[in-house]
């Protein structure tokens, strides 16, 4: 029952019954769109960038609390940052919920709440599922501009 | 181990199952997930199997190995009769008239689509309608589709209430001229509706249209009786009646059957090849192309002898029993809804939490030991119907107990403790 505890941390169910930056950017191109076919989750995720840097980053769909949590607290997190910075932070993200490695705390600051992720191989999915769409959305955002 | 008991009844009650002894029946009931005992009420997937069935197929590749139908050597004999008398206890559990009209396949969907790609290819043709329901399971829906895109026949879909029940008036209004074939569930994987079969037969029958029960959810819960249905085709899964997976069965009508092409092509479903003509064997084999799952059909066979022993009829009212149960404990949780609340109903409890997702359930409750299903249910019209993305669903079967229904109703509080924060 504690990896129970572990899994849904108080942070994560926070943020998936309040979900931060939960909306539709207005002005921007429309979002990437995430869907995971084998439990229905979507997520689309809106991002603005200033040059180089996320200038701000929206999201809204619907699926499980480990999904919502996740997208939310990842638009918390990558604000502000540059592309190379939010690349490192998810690769360290994916190392801490799939048990390949630990990552500083620090480094990953509230994101440090998805480390009991581990042990639910058949979730990791959810908790990434955000992520992987803002990958598609800051690949979008470069195609967009390599077009200029 | 313990094999070929007899039936398993109560002492104290002969009409009533002695649950605890069937579930010795059963090794995979016997262990514990996660530090709890395992609750498996994920039945609607697939069933556990008993050491009858188990022994059956081990015996088989132990010691009856070999081909059907071919060798003269003791072996492929011994597999032969072993195969076929399958198919004798397959015809005696759903009382169709003679061996001819049972064909062993893959499962309920190879079934359904043998009779999409032969009945249908041959019978139906542009403007055509073929007739389901809004609750079925895509693999009641696709292979319709799939005929359709290829000779230009058109779905056409009767709707369900709120309660999950086919709306009886309206599946009858769309019974017309066009009206071709009528394709149904038996029960509903998703929702657990018993439908009026044997109605909807009658119906159909009086415009002359022929029906396909889609019975892989009924077989393990009641008795079926296709002569008493009417029906024109029934189909089953193995895997859901405890037999083993990858074995199913097609019962046709054999005036229909005859009339129909080969639907694949290969050794034992011929008579005679040379490369001008073929001439295809008769009835079962047509439809029987290649080495069939020989271990899988005498598994499926003891499966049946197995139910037939603790008597179906007592099955279904244990089941009932424990529905009941279930249904009451769950209706008592706050913020707990049913989905799928019709009054004829068979093994399943499929529910959505407030404010939580299916998956943050499912993964609570297998903490808990106990295995339910989350998601669509292969059956994402009947989501959309209901306004949700997914339900959890608890399905039963004979084995599970009231106890069980208690450790489901704690585990669902426990997830609402853990996910309402």
């Amino acid at each position: 029952m504690n990896d129970l505890e572990d899994l849904y941390q108080e942070l994560i169910i926070d943020h998936s019954n309040r979900p931060r930056n939960f909306r539709r950017l207005d002005g921007t191109a429309p979002g990437a769109e995430g869907y995971n076919p084998l439990c229905g989750d979507r997520v689309t995720v809106y991002l603005r960038m200033d040059g180089d840097i996320v200038a701000d980053v929206s999201f809204q769909g619907e699926g499980c609390a480990i999904s919502k949590a996740s997208a939310s607290l990842m638009t918390e997190s990558i604000k502000g940052k540059t592309r190379t910075e939010v690349e490192t932070l998810f690769s360290q993200f994916h190392d801490l919920v799939t048990g390949v490695d630990n990552p500083p705390a620090e480094q990953l600051g509230k994101l440090a709440a998805f480390s009991g992720l581990r042990d639910f191989p058949a979730r990791v999915k959810c908790g990434t599922l955000a992520w992987h769409t803002l990958r598609a959305a800051l690949k979008h955002e470069t195609d967009v501009v390599s077009t200029e | 181990m313990s094999t070929n008991r007899n039936p398993v009844l109560s002492v104290e009650n002969p009409t009533r199952l002695d649950v605890q002894a069937i579930r010795k029946d059963f090794p995979g009931l016997a262990q514990q997930i996660n530090g709890f005992p395992l609750v498996y009420l994920d039945n609607a997937a697939t069933s556990q199997k008993p050491w009858t069935v188990i022994e059956a197929v081990d015996r088989f590749y132990r010691s009856d190995c070999s081909n059907v139908h071919r060798g003269v050597h003791e072996l492929s004999q011994r597999a032969t009769k072993a195969y076929e008398d399958a198919r004798g206890s397959v015809k005696r559990f759903i009382n169709a008239r003679n061996e001819r009209e049972i064909i062993f396949v893959r499962g309920t969907t190879e079934a359904i689509n043998l009779v999409a790609n032969s009945y249908g290819r041959s019978h139906l043709k542009a403007g055509d309608e073929i007739l389901i329901s809004a609750l079925e399971h895509h693999s009641n829906i696709v292979p319709w589709q799939l005929l359709s895109e290829l000779t230009g026949a058109r779905l056409v879909v009767a709707p369900i209430n709120d309660a999950g029940e086919l709306m009886l008036e309206e599946f009858e209004r769309r019974l017309g001229p066009k009206t071709a074939l009528v394709a149904i569930a038996h029960v509903s994987n998703a929702l657990g509706t018993v439908m009026p079969a044997a109605e909807i037969v009658r119906m159909a029958h009086d415009r002359k249209v022929p029906v396909l029960i889609d019975g892989a959810q009924a077989v393990s819960h009641f008795r079926v009786d296709v002569r008493e249905l009417g029906c024109d085709f029934y189909t089953f899964s193995g895997h859901k009646v405890f037999g083993p997976t990858g074995i199913g069965v097609l019962y046709g009508r054999e005036d229909l059957l005859d009339r129909m092409p080969p639907y694949q092509g290969g050794g034992d479903m011929i008579r005679s090849v040379t490369f001008e003509k073929t001439t295809y064997n008769e009835l079962p084999y047509k439809f029987e192309a290649g080495t069939p799952h020989v271990a899988g059909a005498i598994g499926l066979g003891v499966a049946l002898e197995y139910l037939v022993r603790l008597g179906v009829d007592h099955i279904t009212a244990h089941e009932r029993e424990l529905l009941a149960y279930g249904t009451q404990l769950l209706e008592s949780i706050r913020g707990l809804r049913l989905i799928g609340t019709a009054r004829q109903k068979a093994g399943v409890l499929s529910f959505v939490l407030e404010g939580i997702h299916p998956h943050d359930a499912g993964t609570v409750l297998d903490r808990l030991g106990i295995a339910v299903r989350t998601g669509h249910h292969c059956a994402q019209p009947v989501m959309e119907r209901f306004g949700v993305p997914a339900t959890t669903r608890a399905s039963l079967a004979l084995y599970n107990t009231k106890s069980e229904m208690d450790a489901l109703a704690d585990g669902v509080r426990r997830v609402q403790e853990l996910l309402n924060g």
